[in-house]
């Protein structure tokens, strides 16, 4: 027989049996929709969180004052109370090796920032300019601090959205002076609104040169070293030359942590890939009742069609010829429901992003293969027991009946 | 054309054996018009079945065209039935969503003919039958009469040798099983080995050879009086 009339003749008796084929491909559709709707789900959180730490910044390594113990969980110091404090000399000594781009000193504190009558408790970093490109940020209006010496304390200063906004309304803010504890800044620049990057609100601070903030706070001491990597590769060598560069200046003292946002990264991921696969292993499950739908309706059909089997039996079809003919329908059905799912998964991926435009929906391709082909391998699976009964049948009985 | 030694078959019913035939024995020549009449439960529609490879005989042998077909796989009995046989049935069973064109042309999609010579046999068997005009109608836009006349050409659109009939004017008048009768008639006076079973006296006298069956045996064949 030849597959051309195997595939019309299947098409045939789907056709002939209209809501036995609608239930199928329901059933089917529905399964592989929310497959694709799952696993596009769990990629989307994946996405988002990737996202978010590149908007951390890429390559990025950290290095914390202190030592943290990796069993203890609480930070705990090597000698002494307190840890040595981490100083702009280790900052710029770190600047010296070939495998670092860019290193930006920080410091956080909190004071009342005030202009005009007005005055609030805002964050205050302390950096230089090599933050704005550390930390993927974006100028609003105006620049960023100047690229100067780190330890030239010049009174310039650069506002987030919010606090532009709270301080000085729709004024012109660029030029102003503004009073950040009890010295005067110049505001030069507005940060572009980032949102919330992972916990920092970028819209809620003021920035100004680190060694005004060490005056201003009356410390030498740094909250942070931020380090960009010159590549993803250079991260374990980068790392090392940091231990080794800070220890020579520490008197032998290993008292720093480093931390990269990959290894972070890198468990997240995995967690978020095992909830995909599980989310995925879920609807999958529903597939698998598609198929024992399929299976019920085709012991139905061969049922009802028991007179036809045993004819195509007596004009001479072998029994393998049969088996072909209701895979070839389990096929289609499976396909047709397939590319319907699809469609309903698409649809509703396309819903869910225009519900929630933050979250970067998108199907993996492997989960369009994986779902097309669950469906087709259920649909045949179930199928051929089916088909296997419909062959064994004895075309004498079959035709017995009317 | 036909050769049955010995032949015998017992349906096992529960913890009985039911002996629906018991030692056939039976030749038949190519080009031969059989009936087969006797009381209902004699056996005729078993004997039919196994001569048409639908079924297999308990014990005994049958021979067609001078090959054993008792031991054939059942995928070899498939291929003898799609070339070498054709069945007539008292229910007609048409496939119902298929047209009349399309149920004639069943058998040669099963074989793989390619569709140009699909067509022309087709057209062909229409002809013959004389429902040409009726080729895009379902069986269930049809009558009786123009039923079996689809079934009859799609028993023979593959040329068989042998054309096996179970009461095929069973369930129809007598107008129409009159035309039926002179179908399968004209086939045979072409060469067709046709054997028909009934159980109406009339037709069962028009073959020239005529079986007379009881309980499982044959009690009277015309050939050998
Ligand atoms: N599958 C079966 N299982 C058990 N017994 C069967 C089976 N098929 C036929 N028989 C028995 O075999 C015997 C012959 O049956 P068969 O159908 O050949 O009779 P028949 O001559 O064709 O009768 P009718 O004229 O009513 O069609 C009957 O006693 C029947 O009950
Ligand atoms: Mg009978």
């Amino acid at each position: 027989m030849r597959s051309i009339d195997i595939a019309r003749y299947a098409l045939g008796s789907l056709n002939g049996a209209r809501s036995r084929t609608a239930l199928m491909l329901l059933a089917m559709s529905i399964g592989v929709a929310s497959v694709l709707v799952l696993t596009s789900l769990g990629e989307a959180a994946r996405r988002y969180v990737s996202g978010e730490f590149a908007s951390l910044g890429t390559n990025l390594v950290i290095v914390l004052p202190g030592r943290t113990e990796t069993a203890g969980g609480e930070p705990s110091m090597l000698i002494g109370d307190t840890p040595r404090a981490l100083t702009l000399g280790d900052a710029q000594a770190l600047l010296r090796s070939s495998l670092i781009r860019r290193v930006a000193p920080l410091n956080i504190g909190s004071a009342p920032v005030s202009y005009g009558g007005l005055e609030r408790d805002i964050p205050i970093w302390g950096s230089t300019a090599e933050l704005l490109e550390i930390r993927h940020w974006k100028m609003g209006l105006g620049r960023f601090l100047p690229k100067a010496e780190w330890d030239r304390a010049s009174p310039v200063c650069v506002l987030g959205q919010k606090v532009r906004k709270e301080l000085f309304g729709n004024q012109p803010v660029l030029g102003e002076w503004v009073r950040i504890g009890d010295r005067r800044f110049r505001v030069i620049g507005i940060l572009e609104s980032a949102g919330e990057s992972l916990g920092v609100a970028v819209e809620d601070m003021v920035i100004v040169p680190v060694a005004s903030i060490q005056r201003l706070f009356n410390t030498s001491s740094l909250f942070r070293i931020l380090v960009e990597a010159r590549s993803r590769e250079a991260i374990p060598r980068v790392i090392e030359h940091i231990t080794r560069t800070i220890r020579e200046r520490h008197q032998g003292e290993e008292d720093i942590t480093v931390i990269t946002q990959d290894a972070v990264l890198a468990t997240f991921d995995n967690i978020l890939q095992a909830l995909t696969l599980t989310v995925a292993g879920i609807a999958a499950i529903s597939l698998g009742v598609a198929g024992i739908l399929i299976m019920n309706v085709m012991l139905v059909a061969v049922a009802q069609r028991t007179t036809e089997i045993g004819l195509l039996k007596a004009l001479g079809a072998p029994g393998r010829q049969i088996i072909n003919l209701f895979l070839a329908e389990a096929a289609l059905l499976s396909l047709l429901g397939a590319g319907l799912g699809l469609v309903i998964g698409q649809i509703g991926n396309g819903l869910i992003g225009y519900i929630y435009p933050d979250l970067p929906m998108g199907t993996p391709l492997w989960a369009f293969v994986a779902a097309i082909g669950v469906a087709l391998g259920t649909g045949l699976l179930f199928s051929l027991l089916p088909a296997r009964r419909a062959a064994r049948l004895d075309p004498v009985q079959a035709l017995a009946r009317r | 054309m036909i050769d049955l030694e010995n032949i015998q078959r017992i349906f096992p019913v529960g913890d009985q054996e039911v002996h629906a035939l018991r030692d056939i024995n039976l030749h038949i020549d190519a080009g031969e018009y059989l009936s087969i009449m006797g009381p209902s439960g004699s056996g005729k529609s078993t004997l039919l079945n196994l001569l048409g490879l639908l079924d297999r005989p308990t014990a005994g042998r049958y021979r067609l065209d001078g090959q054993d077909v008792t031991t054939l796989s059942d995928n070899q009995q498939a291929h003898l039935r799609r070339e070498r046989i054709g069945f007539v049935f008292q229910f007609f069973h048409l496939v119902p969503r298929l047209t009349a064109a399309q149920n004639i042309e069943l058998p040669m999609v099963l074989a793989g003919l390619p569709v140009d010579a699909r067509q022309l046999r087709v057209q062909q068997a229409l002809r013959d039958m004389g429902i040409s005009d009726r080729a895009g109608h379902r069986p269930d836009q049809l009558s009786g009469g123009q039923r079996q006349r689809v079934a009859i050409a799609r028993a023979t659109v593959m040329q068989p040798g042998l054309l096996l009939a179970d009461e095929p004017t069973g369930n129809l008048d007598r107008a129409s099983g009159k035309d039926v009768v002179d179908i399968l008639e004209t086939l045979q006076r072409r060469g067709i080995t046709l054997i028909v079973v009934t159980h109406d006296p009339e037709l069962g006298e028009r073959a020239q050879r005529r079986l007379h069956m009881v309980d499982g045996t044959i009690v009277n064949d015309t050939a050998k009086p």
